[in-house]
């Protein structure tokens, strides 16, 4: 159908190996998230020095404050993300073992929501209160 | 059909021992590492909220880890890992726009990126325990 896969063989077209069409968005996502994230990262590198030493009620209040609990929970999606797609690529260079691989895609991809999702969790806890 | 000779005993290509030192390969090393650790890192920042969240008790036991000798060498490395994956990043963002690709500046960049990830880390920790160790 495509162009693109008359230089695959018979075997590797009914394998379904090659091209997923996908490299673009993978990179862009990437790129996109790296930006964000240069800010991000600026913003909690901030954040985290002003909070060294911190009691406990400081940094409860000051985790619960509007603009900077939506700026880590920026953080942690953009993040996630990043982190994932980053990893992917680790995962596909050095497993080259087609079942391990899946597994370990998959894992990457459990491990970036989970992470995610409780960081998540903590900083709506801690903005609308136990 | 033609198959390529499968058994192990294929001549390899040269890896990565043969080559000598740049400074352009360290930091690419350097940037992949980063990121794994990093990745993992993740999971102190998210141990540090979900402890802020859930109480005094469990947020003090963070916050004597991090305290302690031991957290504070891995918040220093994590601190590093940061700001040198950071730099590397814009490092990409210049070689996205085509530009920079000559080795002068290939060389001169991959310097800049690890003294500035040096520098900024020891600046970030200075005033952190400045402010911090005051208070």
């Amino acid at each position: 159908m495509s162009s693109h896969s008359d230089m695959q063989t018979p075997l590797r077209k009914v394998r379904g190996l090659g091209s997923a069409k996908e490299g673009a968005d993978h990179f862009w996502l990437q790129r996109v998230t790296a930006v964000a994230n240069l800010f991000l990262v600026a913003f909690l590198i901030g954040l985290l020095v002003s909070l060294a030493g911190a009691d406990y009620a400081t940094v409860k209040s000051t985790l619960a404050n509007p603009f900077i609990a939506v700026g880590l929970l920026l953080l942690i999606t953009s993040g996630m993300i990043h982190m994932r797609l980053g990893m992917q690529v680790v995962i596909e260079d050095y497993v080259s073992h087609e079942g391990l691989k899946l597994v370990a895609l998959m894992m990457n991809t459990f491990f970036a929501i989970i992470v995610g999702a409780a960081s998540a969790l903590a900083i709506l806890k801690l903005s609308f209160g136990s | 059909m033609a198959q390529a000779n499968p058994s192990d005993n294929r001549p390899l290509s040269p890896h990565l021992q043969v080559y000598k030192f740049m400074i352009n390969t360290v930091m690419s090393i350097f940037h992949r590492m980063t990121g794994m650790a990093l990745y993992f890192g993740t999971l102190l920042l998210a141990w540090w909220l979900i402890a802020a969240a859930y109480g005094p008790e469990h947020f003090a036991v963070a916050n004597w880890f991090f305290g302690s000798i031991f957290g504070q060498i891995i918040l220093f490395g994590y601190t590093w890992a940061l700001l040198h994956h950071l730099l590397g990043g814009v490092r990409h963002f210049i070689w996205d726009t085509g530009a920079g690709f000559d080795l002068a500046t290939i060389d001169r960049l991959g310097w800049a990126t690890i003294i500035g990830s040096v520098s900024l880390t020891l600046l970030v920790w200075i005033v952190a325990l400045t402010l911090g160790g005051a208070s």
